[in-house]
C-alpha cells in the first residue's frame, strides 16, 4: 500500500476530548433498585416506572442477539454506569445559566447553545451523557404548538401525549437493546407537531457521551399529526476512550394521514483507535411508523463513527399509500464494523419504498448491508426499489449484503440491484497520472459513489459529510 | 520527420528498475525529442510496459539506477501528478474504470488541474462543454460517454478511444502509449491511429509501446527500438518494424 493512499484514511478524530465538569451519577450496574433511582431522580410519574420496570423484567429473559455481521468481547452490563449527569448548580432559568464549561465544549464542537448565534435557524437540543442540557429556540416554536423539548420535560409536561406513543412504535419488549434502553433511557428528545403544521425550521438533537465507562441510553420520539412536517437532524460525538462504551438508542417516529417526517443523521461517534481499542458500541433501534394514509417517513443516515454500528432505521407501513425511503452511507475503515440496513413493513395497500444503501469499506474493517424488505397479504399494489452499493477501498476491507425480500401479495413489484467495486493503487495512480492528487480524487470518488444519498441531506449536512468522510479516509487509498 | 536541432522532451539515461526487488529494466537510454514518434517493441516481459509505468511513476516500481530529464526537469524527484502537471500523459495498457465519477466531470478537474499549472484560465462546465465536444470528434465519441462513469462497463475499444479522449483535451508535450492497440479491431484501430496523428506537432512527441507492427501502419514512426531482456537491444528506422514483422525477434536476441 503507498503511503499516500495509507495516510489519507489515518486522520486522527478530533472530539476526542473530555469535559472536565463534576457529575452526578448512579452506581454502575443494573437492577430494580437502579431503576427505581433513576426514575426518582427524574421525578418521573408511576406509569413510566412500570413501563421501566416492565422492560427490564423482559429484557432479563432475552440474549443478546448473536445473527449481526459482527464480533465483539461478550458485554457486562453490570459495568455500566447506566446515568449520568453534569451536576446542576441549580434550576436552569435561561441558557446563561448553563455551566460555562459545558458551552465551551459544544461550542468546540460547533454546536452553538446561544440562540443569537442560530443563524442557521435550526433548533437544537443538546443532549450530554444521559441529561438534555438545553433546547433552544423552544419559545418560538411553541407560539405555533410545535412542542420540542426534552424527553424528561415532555414527561412532565405532556403526560397524555407520552404515554400514548411511548413503545407504541417501538414496543419495549422489541429486542435486546431496545428492551434495556426502555428499562433505562434517562433522556432524549421530544416532538410534537400539530395538525397542518410545517415545521418552520430544522430542528436537530445533539448527543455527546462525557463520562467514561456510562452508557448512553435515549430516547427520541417524533409525533407528525395530520398534514403536518417536519425535518429532523441528528448529530453524535464522543471522547476517546480506550474502553467501550454503550450507546443504545430508541428512536420512534409517528406520521399520521398526509404527514411527512424526515430524519436525517451524521454519526461520529468515537470509532476506536486503529488497532480497534476503544470506541462506541453504536446498538440502536430506529423505526418509524406511517399510521395514516399517504404518510411519509425519510431515513437519511450518514454512519462513519463507532467502533460497532448494529442499526436498522425502519419504516412500517401501515396507512394506504404511504412511503417509506432509507439513504445511508456507511463508512468503516481501520477495525469498525457496521451491521447496518433497514426494514420496509407493507401493510397497506399502494405502499412504496425506497432503499439506497452505500457501503465504504476501507483499512481491516468490515462492512455489511443487512434488509428486509416485507410485503403482507393485504398490501395490494406494494413497490420496493432497493439499490446496494458497496465500494473497497484497499485489499484488507471486507463488504457483505443480506437483503431479505418477503412477498405475500401477488401485485407487489420489487427491485433490487447491487453492486461492488475497488478503489486501489490502480485509481488513485490513474487519477495521478492526470495531474489529480490522492485526496481530491477521494473526495471526487466518495462524492461520486454517494451522491444518490447526499442529494437527500440538508444543504449544511451534505457539506459536513462530504468533509466528514473525507477526512476519515485521509491516507488510506494505497 | 527526424529534426535533430529541435528541444529534447525526454532523455533517460542507463536507467535501472525493479518490482518487489527483481530488475526489470537493466540499463534504458532514450532520447526524444520535440515532433519525434518513437516506437518501443518487443515480447512480452522485454520490460516495455515497465519502462513506461517507470516513467509516469508508478509506485509498484523503484528506480534503481540511472536518470530522467523531462523538460528540463529531473522526472525521478516528482510525483506522478508532478509530472502529469509537467505534460507527461500515459495512455494505459489496462485503464481502470472509476464507478460514480463521470467522464466529464473527471476530464474537467484533470483539464482545469493542468490549466492553473499553466498558469490560464479555468472553464466552467459550460465552457468545458464546448471543448469537450472538439475533442469527441477526434476519437468519434458518443457524447453519452461524457455522462458515463470513467470506463465503467465501456467495452476494451471503447476504453482505449476514451484514454486518446484524455490525450486530445489534455494536449501532453508527450504522450506514452502503453499497448494502445492491443484489443483493438482494425476500424477502431484506425480512428484511435487517426486521434493520435491529428493531435502531433513539432512541438510534442510520441512514444508507443507495442507487440505489434500493424499500429505503425497507421502512427508512422521515425525511431523504432527493439527492447529485450531490460535493455534496448537495437534501434533504427520504420523498416526495422518490417523486418521484425517477417523474421521475428529470435534473430536480434542472439545478436545481443
Amino acid at each position: 500500500m503507498s503511503t499516500a493512499l495509507h495516510n489519507l484514511v489515518n486522520q486522527p478524530y478530533k472530539h476526542g476530548f473530555v469535559t472536565d465538569i463534576e457529575t452526578e451519577s448512579v452506581p454502575k450496574g443494573l437492577s430494580e433498585d437502579v431503576i427505581r433511582m433513576i426514575s426518582k431522580k427524574k421525578n418521573e410519574p408511576e406509569w413510566l416506572l412500570e413501563f421501566r420496570l416492565g422492560a427490564y423484567r423482559h429484557w432479563l429473559t432475552m440474549v443478546e442477539p448473536a445473527w449481526a455481521n459482527v464480533s465483539y468481547p461478550k458485554m457486562d452490563f453490570q459495568e455500566i454506569i447506566y446515568f449520568a449527569q453534569p451536576k446542576p448548580k441549580k434550576q436552569l432559568a435561561s441558557l446563561d445559566e448553563v455551566d460555562p464549561e459545558l458551552r465551551r465544549t459544544f461550542e468546540k464542537l460547533g454546536v452553538p447553545l446561544h440562540e443569537q448565534k442560530l443563524m442557521t435557524g435550526v433548533a437544537v437540543d443538546v443532549i450530554f451523557d444521559s441529561v438534555s442540557v438545553t433546547t433552544t429556540y423552544k419559545a418560538k416554536l411553541a407560539e405555533i404548538g410545535i412542542i420540542f423539548c426534552s424527553f424528561s420535560e415532555a414527561v412532565h409536561d405532556h403526560p397524555e401525549l407520552v404515554k400514548q406513543y411511548l413503545g407504541s412504535v417501538v414496543p419495549s419488549g422489541d429486542n435486546f437493546y431496545a428492551a434495556l434502553n426502555s428499562a433505562v433511557f434517562t433522556d432524549g428528545s421530544f416532538c410534537y407537531i400539530p395538525k397542518g403544521t410545517k415545521c418552520p425550521m430544522d430542528l436537530s438533537t445533539y448527543f455527546r457521551i462525557n463520562t467514561e465507562g456510562s452508557g448512553q441510553f435515549e430516547r427520541t420520539l417524533i409525533i407528525a399529526e395530520e398534514g403536518s412536517s417536519v425535518c429532523y437532524l441528528e448529530g453524535c460525538t464522543a471522547p476517546q476512550f480506550d474502553t467501550n462504551q454503550l450507546h443504545a438508542a430508541v428512536v420512534e417516529l409517528v406520521a399520521l394521514d398526509n404527514a411527512d417526517i424526515k430524519y436525517s443523521t451524521v454519526q461520529n461517534w468515537y470509532a476506536g483507535d486503529e488497532n480497534g481499542k476503544g470506541g462506541i458500541y453504536n446498538f440502536v433501534t430506529k423505526r418509524g411508523l406511517c399510521k395514516g394514509i399517504n404518510s411519509k417517513i425519510s431515513w437519511t443516515q450518514v454512519e462513519t463513527g463507532s467502533a460497532i454500528t448494529w442499526k436498522y432505521p425502519s419504516c412500517v407501513l401501515l396507512g394506504d399509500n404511504s412511503i417509506g425511503e432509507f439513504y445511508s452511507v456507511a463508512l468503516t475503515n481501520h477495525l469498525q464494523q457496521a451491521d447496518t440496513g433497514t426494514k420496509m413493513i407493507h401493510v397497506g395497500k399502494n405502499t412504496r419504498s425506497k432503499i439506497i444503501s452505500k457501503g465504504i469499506s476501507a483499512g481491516r474493517s468490515s462492512n455489511c448491508y443487512r434488509g428486509q424488505v416485507k410485503v403482507g397479504s393485504r398490501a395490494a399494489g406494494a413497490r420496493n426499489y432497493s439499490q446496494c452499493d458497496s465500494m473497497l477501498i484497499g485489499d484488507r476491507c471486507a463488504a457483505s449484503t443480506f437483503p431479505t425480500i418477503d412477498v405475500q401479495n401477488t401485485t407487489a413489484t420489487i427491485e433490487h440491484e447491487a453492486s461492488t467495486s475497488k478503489i486501489g493503487e490502480d485509481q488513485m495512480f490513474f487519477f495521478a497520472q492526470r495531474g489529480i492528487g490522492s485526496e481530491e480524487a477521494i473526495s471526487m470518488i466518495i462524492n461520486g459513489f454517494c451522491k444518490d444519498v447526499f442529494v437527500h441531506l440538508p444543504m449544511e449536512f451534505a457539506v459536513e459529510a462530504t468533509k466528514l468522510l473525507g477526512l476519515k479516509l485521509e491516507g488510506s487509498v494505497g | 520527420m527526424i529534426n535533430k536541432g529541435s528541444k529534447v522532451l525526454l532523455e533517460v539515461k542507463n536507467l535501472r528498475a525493479s518490482v518487489d526487488g527483481v530488475e526489470i529494466l537493466k540499463g534504458v537510454d532514450l532520447t526524444v525529442r520535440a515532433g519525434e514518434v518513437h516506437a518501443i517493441m518487443g515480447i512480452n516481459g522485454s520490460g516495455k510496459s515497465t519502462f513506461s509505468k517507470v516513467l509516469a511513476g508508478h509506485p509498484d516500481y523503484a528506480v534503481t539506477g540511472g536518470t530522467a530529464t523531462f523538460a528540463g526537469k529531473d522526472l525521478f524527484a516528482l510525483e506522478p501528478e508532478e509530472r502529469a502537471k509537467a505534460g507527461l500523459f500515459l495512455a494505459f495498457q489496462y485503464p481502470v474504470e472509476i464507478p460514480g465519477v463521470s467522464n466529464s466531470a473527471f476530464l474537467r478537474l484533470a483539464y482545469n488541474t493542468l490549466q492553473t499549472e499553466r498558469g490560464l484560465e479555468e472553464l466552467d462546465p459550460l465552457e468545458f462543454e464546448d471543448l469537450v465536444q472538439e475533442k469527441l470528434k477526434v476519437v468519434e465519441m458518443d457524447p453519452s460517454f461524457l455522462s458515463r462513469s470513467v470506463n465503467e462497463g465501456f467495452s476494451g475499444g471503447e476504453k482505449k478511444r476514451n484514454e486518446i479522449l484524455q490525450m486530445a483535451v489534455l494536449e501532453p508535450t508527450l504522450a506514452i502509449l502503453d499497448e494502445t492497440d492491443s484489443g483493438l479491431d482494425i476500424d477502431a484501430l484506425r480512428i484511435v491511429a487517426h486521434g493520435v496523428n491529428s493531435l502531433l506537432t513539432s512541438e510534442n512527441g510520441v512514444v508507443m509501446v507495442t507487440h505489434y507492427q500493424r499500429l505503425l501502419n497507421y502512427i508512422v514512426p521515425d525511431y523504432v527500438h527493439v527492447m529485450d531482456g531490460g535493455r534496448i537491444v537495437r534501434t533504427g528506422g520504420k523498416d526495422l518494424a518490417l523486418e521484425l514483422e517477417a523474421r521475428g525477434y529470435d534473430w536480434l536476441r542472439a545478436a545481443a
